[in-house]
Formats: structure tokens, C-alpha cells, sequence
């Protein structure tokens, strides 16, 4: 751990600091510290004059940083370290032409053209149609037969592809391969100009407007010295609260739904709706859209939105507490709950699962605690109590951050309102970066820990931007959830998931 | 069961009694601009300089609502002298050319085929397909399910096989990895068939234009019959839509 550098959340540093170190000294460093709780925050390459680089940025109770050089084939950790690596690797390998030797399930992440124009790692001809033309892991036996689901699903839903290798109802494996959605953010994020990146950040992931969005505005604040004040912090958090409601409330009346527990699904279905109207009371849109902007916020939180927040708040939450204690109180769904898609804490960990995925587990990492940004160093802290990973524990997880939340905007109002001076909205402008240097932001999202890193160049322009969704973790915990359950409890471990394949396809 | 009792007499009957009776939206809420073609042309300028969507044509003092995510910022960078977003949720248009407008859009209602409102005014079908949405698209048309705005009231629903649906919905701009299966399904609906491109990446790309892994115009690929403008449309503007196109006039 020596040779990496500490650095703090949303701050730049020089790309000069930033350790550059021989491929077998990154290797060893990183190992120790993945195996000693230690985990991964962003892991990606970069070239530059012809070079091709590496550059990780890793957490446990402080955020470190460290990159190596390597050439067009390295040493694979995932095969030999720990499987937190193992989709890193392969996002590298897809997007630089960069082969992790030993990796034992090199596949395409996403389907596309690497950006350098090496050799393809995979073989393909992109000019043909890839998607579902590929093989997938599976188990032989006479009595084995595989289903497949997708891309297109039975609902109003994203496209994916899952590949369940079954025995009877039992699933052996499932593998789940995503890539529909990919728009190319990351290859066009440095070509564009400061007016549409805000917009581009908030559909990373509409259900996470707010947070990815806050990543994207903290790292450019910080590369550009802008101070942002108070009140703007204060709805920031607001708003990041309301998406973490909204969601969490809209997934319980999900799951109720399917258990064939109706009238939460109905009722919860409702209360989802009243936290996007508070959004929109916010700033006229009911996903966050246009709020948040490098400097502060486009829409100043006067005493009429305060006020229409509080009186709705104090309508609902009441009816969230009866909803929850007869959601949570029915026999017929603590039956389907409990037990079901259980992932033990020890799998969590070597996965590196994030946010209530991995709360549910029992690792309590919460970036909100871990590394606050805005308002949050001052803010009370949650804590969970049904932590067995199975399906129950991340519905009660979702109901401790409901209440949770509900308490945090509550403090955050009266915070708001006890402000003194005049607050400024602002408008997204054309910004000076500073040149070579390095912003990593991390936020919790509500599915989790969110994270945007950028690397400047000589003039200040960016010349990589990554973008790490906390799903990228957590669909291996959904395929892991499935092992030897029942194939007709998959729509129930992945609502309980509700992950973001925008977010994971980018 | 005394809870089930006592949750439904709390939460009593939510649903709307939209269109029969008008819903207003909270005035932030940023809808049908209000253009004042009056304006000064170096005000409009300022405006399309900051339009992060290229969506604002200075000479024609248009805004181009298959391409504009409503972020409002033209409304304030011209200080409302070009454009105001109304509270007017009624957006849908069923040409392309009348998304790029003045203020006004001509009356969907009348603009609909009147073979459509014969064959689905009383029971429509539809398959929704995202297609590389963000999933706020897909999400606030999931709403439409829930009990306030109630669709199958209308007898319109969404449906799980394509087999079984009167035409598509399309969210997203389109990524080049969800071309065939989108192609897929719309040969899957047995024609007569519907085609709707809803929110501003079905339209134009959205805030995605330019990408190279996009094809980003729903109807390059297959004739569009019903556009919805939006990042994402309004629950309200998906229904107002969906009504005056398949049910009024």
C-alpha cells in the first residue's frame, strides 16, 4: 500500500502524483489490498502516446489511487487475485484491445469497436450483427436444458439477456449478458461541449439522474476551482433523497406485486408517483433532470417548494409506515422473502457488492458515511438490522433508508431554511478544466456507490472520462442469487436487485 | 386481513378524473414553449448558443421539440423574451415537421387516421420496446399502470407478447446493438400496426445525438406514426397522446 496515494473524494489532484509503477509492483499492491477488505472503485485504461495505461482507484476506509503502464497483453487479476476484477478487466480489454492474460471468462462486455483500433481481443467483425450471437457457459447432462430470456422482456422494461442453465426448476448458472444499451457516453463524454454533458450525465441512468449527474458536476467544480454555495448543496442532497425514495418505494410495491400481494404493489405504486411530483415541485421534472449543474443548482428551493415538500412528507409518510407494516407483516409475503436468492457475506465480499445489495449481506459500506460529499458529513448516519442477503434482506434494507430518507429531508428543510443569504441559480457554462490532472467523485446513488473519474490533458481538455454505476457490481450478485433456487423465483431476486442495465451498458 | 381493510379505507380512491376533468401541473413544470416570434434576433442567437440540443433555429425562431429535453435553460438565459415553457402537457404530433414549431401544434386529434381511432379506439394494444432509454422513458410509462392514472380504464394496455399488441412503443435512441431486435419485434405485431417513438432519443437521439453506437431516428427504421416529445414525456403527455390520437375527433 505504499507506493499508492491517498487521495479525498471530488478533489483533483496533479497527474504527476499519481503513482506510476512497474506492472508486477501494481500487481502485488493491488492483490494485498483487495484480500485485506479492500475494494474496487474504478479500474481502467487510458493511452497516451502510443502507450497504453492502467489506472485503479481503490477503497477501504480511504480512497487510493495508483497506475501502471502495460503493454497490448497483461497478467490477469481476476484469474489469479479476486473476482472483484473480473468485469474491469473485461470492460478493458473491449474498450482498449488490451488482453488480461488468464482471465477465466474473457467476454465482451458491451459489443463494440475498441477505441484504439488494436487487433480485436474477441474476434469480432463488428461490421455483422453481434448481439446474441455468441456462446455462453454451459452445463452438460442429460437431464440439463437452458432457457433463454430476452433481450426484449414481458414488461415495461430494458433490454437484456439472461441464460439460465437448468435442472428441472433448479437453476445451476445463470449468466446474464447485457450490452443492449450501450450508447457510447464514455467515447463521446470528452468530445463534447460543457453544455451537454450535464445533460448526457442524467441519461447515464434516468433512475439515477441526480446521482450520476452530482459525480459528474462535483468532478468539474473541483478541475475548475468553483465554490458552490450552501443552499445548493442543501437541495442537491434533497434531491438525491427523493430519487433514493422514489426508487426504494416504487421497488417494495414491485416486489409485493410479485408475490401476488396486491394492494402494496398498488398503494406503493402511487406513493412512487408523489416523490417524482416532488421532484418536479423541485425543478419541473420528475426524474431530477435539470437541477443539478456545475456550480450549484438551475432552480433555487424557495419557501413555496419547502413548503409543498414538508406538507407532503407529512400526508405520506404515515401511510408508508401502514403500507410497510402490512407488506412486511403478511405471512404469504415473508414466505417468498425470506430464504429466497440468499448470497452469504463472504460472497458479497469477494464480489465487491455496493449499496443495499451488499448492506443486505452485511457489508456496510455506505459512501455516504464512508466519503461524504455536500451535506452529508453532517448527517446522521442509517444502519441495518436484516442483513441474511436474501430477499427479504434487501426489501428491509429498502425500508430502513425509506425512513431513513424521510428523517434526512426533514433535517435537510429546517437546515435550508435557517440559511441567511441570497441564493444564486446557475446555468451551465463554458468552464477552464485544469490541464494534466485527476478528479475520482464517488456518491451513493440509490442503488449504490456512483462513481465518475476524469483525466485532463496538457490543454485541459478532458481526455478520459469513466463512469462506474454501482450495477456493474451487483449483476454478478443477482446471477449469484440464483444458484440451485428455483428458476420461478428470478423475477423476484432481480426486483429485489432492480438493476440498471443503462447504467452497466453506458 | 383487518390490515388489507384498513391500508385500502386510508389510501380510498386515488384515480383521476382526467380528461373530464383538467389536471394542472406545478408550475415549474416545463412544457409547450410559448414563443414570442417577436423577439429580437440576437436574444434567439443566445438562446440556440446555449441550447445543449442544437434545437433552436434563429432565423425560423423555431424550437425543434423532437430534439429539446426541456431543460428550460433558453427560458432563462432569455430571460423569457424568446421562450416560456408552459404547464401545457398536450404534446403529441403526428408529423415530424410539426415538432419544430412556433408555439403551436396542430390538433392531434384531427390530424390522427381515422382508421386507427376505427380499429383501436375502443381497445389498443401495445408493446413496449426500450431500445438503449435511460429508463426514465420506460418508467414514467410504467405509471401509467398505476392507480392514479389508470390506463386499462381506457381500454389501453401493455402488453408481454408482441403477438398479442396492435403496434409499438418505443423508448431510447435506438444503440446500434438493439437494431434487430426492435426490428424483430415490430415484424412480430400482425398489421395493421401502430408505430409510437416516445421521448426526445426516439426522435432524434435526444441527448445521445452524434454517437456513432446510435441510429437515433426511430424513423429512418420503420414509419412513425405518433411522436411524444419529452426527457421523458409526462405521464400526462403519454395519456393526452395516446387519447386524442386513438379515441377523439
Amino acid at each position: 500500500m505504499d507506493n499508492m496515494l491517498k487521495i479525498t473524494n471530488g478533489q483533483a489532484i496533479a497527474r504527476a502524483s499519481i503513482p506510476l509503477v512497474p506492472f508486477e509492483s501494481f500487481f502485488t499492491s493491488l492483490s494485498t489490498f483487495v484480500k485485506n477488505d479492500g475494494y474496487i472503485v474504478q479500474f481502467f485504461a487510458f493511452t497516451e502516446e502510443d502507450k497504453n495505461f492502467i489506472l485503479a482507484v481503490v477503497r477501504n476506509s480511504d480512497l487510493y489511487v495508483i497506475s501502471t503502464e502495460v503493454g497490448s497483453i497483461f497478467q490477469s487479476l481476476t484469474g489469479q487475485v479476486s473476482e472483484k476484477f473480473h468485469m474491469f478487466e473485461r470492460e478493458v480489454a473491449e474498450q482498449y484491445g488490451l488482453r488480461p492474460d488468464g482471465h477465466p471468462w474473457l467476454k465482451m462486455v458491451r459489443y463494440h469497436p475498441n477505441y484504439t483500433g488494436y487487433p480485436d481481443v474477441f474476434d469480432n467483425d463488428y461490421a455483422e450483427e453481434i448481439p446474441g450471437n455468441y456462446s455462453y457457459f454451459q452445463v452438460k447432462g442429460e437431464a440439463i436444458h437452458e432457457v433463454g430470456v430476452g433481450p426484449v422482456h414481458a414488461g415495461i422494461i430494458e433490454p437484456g439477456h439472461f441464460r439460465f442453465q437448468c435442472a428441472g426448476e433448479e437453476v445451476l448458472h445463470l449468466e446474464i449478458q447485457l450490452g443492449y444499451q450501450h450508447r457510447g457516453i464514455e467515447k463521446m463524454l470528452p468530445t463534447m461541449p460543457m453544455k451537454r454533458m450535464p445533460i448526457i450525465c442524467e441519461a447515464i441512468a434516468g433512475d439515477t439522474a441526480i446521482g450520476h449527474n452530482l459525480c459528474l458536476c462535483q468532478a468539474i467544480e473541483s478541475l475548475a476551482g468553483m465554490q458552490i454555495e450552501p443552499g445548493a448543496s442543501i437541495t442537491r442532497c434533497i434531491a438525491l433523497e427523493l430519487e433514493r425514495l422514489a426508487n426504494h418505494i416504487g421497488d417494495l410495491g414491485a416486489l409485493s406485486g410479485d408475490v401476488a400481494f396486491n394492494p402494496p404493489a398498488s398503494y406503493f405504486g402511487r406513493i412512487r408517483g408523489e416523490f417524482l411530483n416532488l421532484l418536479q415541485v423541485l425543478c419541473g421534472n420528475r426524474f431530477g433532470k435539470g437541477l443539478v449543474r456545475p456550480g450549484g443548482v438551475a432552480h433555487i428551493m424557495g419557501e413555496e417548494q419547502r413548503q409543498l415538500l414538508r406538507d407532503k412528507l407529512a400526508e405520506i409518510t404515515p401511510e408508508i409506515e401502514h403500507v410497510c407494516d402490512l407488506l412486511f407483516t403478511a405471512h404469504t409475503v415473508l414466505a417468498r422473502f425470506e430464504h429466497t436468492g440468499t448470497v452469504s457475506k463472504e460472497m458479497a465480499s469477494d464480489l465487491g457488492l455496493v449499496g443495499y445489495a451488499g448492506r443486505a449481506c452485511g457489508l456496510a459500506y455506505d459512501a455516504r458515511v464512508a466519503f461524504p460529499t455536500e451535506c452529508y458529513q453532517d448527517l446522521p448516519a442509517n444502519s441495518n438490522k436484516v442483513t441474511d442477503g436474501d430477499v427479504n434482506s434487501r426489501a428491509w434494507v429498502r425500508r430502513e433508508e425509506i425512513m431513513h430518507s424521510l428523517q434526512l429531508i426533514t433535517m435537510l428543510l429546517a437546515k435550508h431554511e435557517a440559511l441567511m443569504e441570497e441564493e444564486k441559480a446557475v446555468q451551465t457554462r463554458p468552464v477552464n478544466l485544469a490541464a494534466d490532472s485527476f478528479v475520482v467523485t464517488v456518491n451513493e446513488g440509490w442503488r449504490g456507490e456512483v462513481s465518475h473519474a476524469i483525466l485532463t490533458d496538457r490543454q485541459g481538455d478532458v481526455q478520459r472520462y469513466k463512469i462506474k454505476d454501482p450495477s456493474f457490481h451487483n449483476w454478478t450478485g443477482l446471477a449469484m442469487s440464483l444458484r440451485n433456487q428455483g428458476i420461478s423465483d428470478f423475477p423476484l431476486c432481480n426486483k429485489s436487485y432492480n438493476l440498471s442495465y443503462c447504467g452497466f451498458d453506458l | 386481513m383487518l390490515k388489507v381493510i384498513q391500508n385500502r379505507i386510508e389510501q380510498g380512491c386515488k384515480t383521476s378524473n382526467y380528461p373530464l376533468e383538467p389536471i394542472n401541473l406545478y408550475h415549474r413544470y416545463r412544457g409547450l414553449p410559448v414563443i414570442d416570434s417577436e423577439c429580437s434576433l440576437d436574444i434567439v442567437q443566445r438562446c440556440a448558443d446555449i441550447c445543449p440540443q442544437d434545437a433552436i433555429q434563429v432565423e425560423a425562431k423555431t424550437i425543434d421539440l423532437g430534439k429539446c429535453t426541456f431543460c428550460g435553460q433558453c427560458e432563462v438565459e432569455g430571460e423569457g423574451a424568446f421562450a416560456r415553457f408552459s404547464e401545457d402537457f398536450g404534446l403529441g404530433a403526428a408529423n415530424r415537421g410539426d415538432l419544430i414549431t412556433q408555439g403551436t401544434l396542430p390538433d392531434l386529434a384531427a390530424h390522427s387516421k381515422q382508421e386507427f381511432k376505427k380499429l383501436f379506439g375502443r381497445s389498443l394494444q401495445l408493446r413496449q420496446v426500450s431500445a438503449a432509454g435511460c429508463n426514465s422513458c420506460e418508467a414514467d410509462t410504467n405509471v401509467l399502470n398505476t392507480p392514479f392514472f389508470d390506463l386499462s380504464r381506457f381500454g389501453i394496455d401493455f402488453v408481454a407478447s408482441p403477438r398479442h399488441a396492435d403496434g409499438i412503443h418505443v423508448t431510447g435512441p435506438i444503440s446500434k446493438n438493439m437494431r434487430q431486435a426492435l426490428l424483430d419485434t415490430y415484424d412480430a405485431v400482425p398489421s395493421p400496426k401502430i408505430v409510437i417513438a416516445s421521448g426526445c432519443c426516439s426522435i432524434s437521439g435526444g441527448p445521445f445525438y452524434g454517437s456513432d453506437e446510435i441510429i437515433g431516428d426511430l424513423n429512418s427504421l420503420i414509419p412513425v406514426d405518433l411522436y411524444i416529445p419529452g426527457c421523458p414525456p409526462h405521464p400526462l403527455t403519454t395519456l393526452h397522446a395516446l387519447l386524442k390520437f386513438f379515441k377523439q375527433g
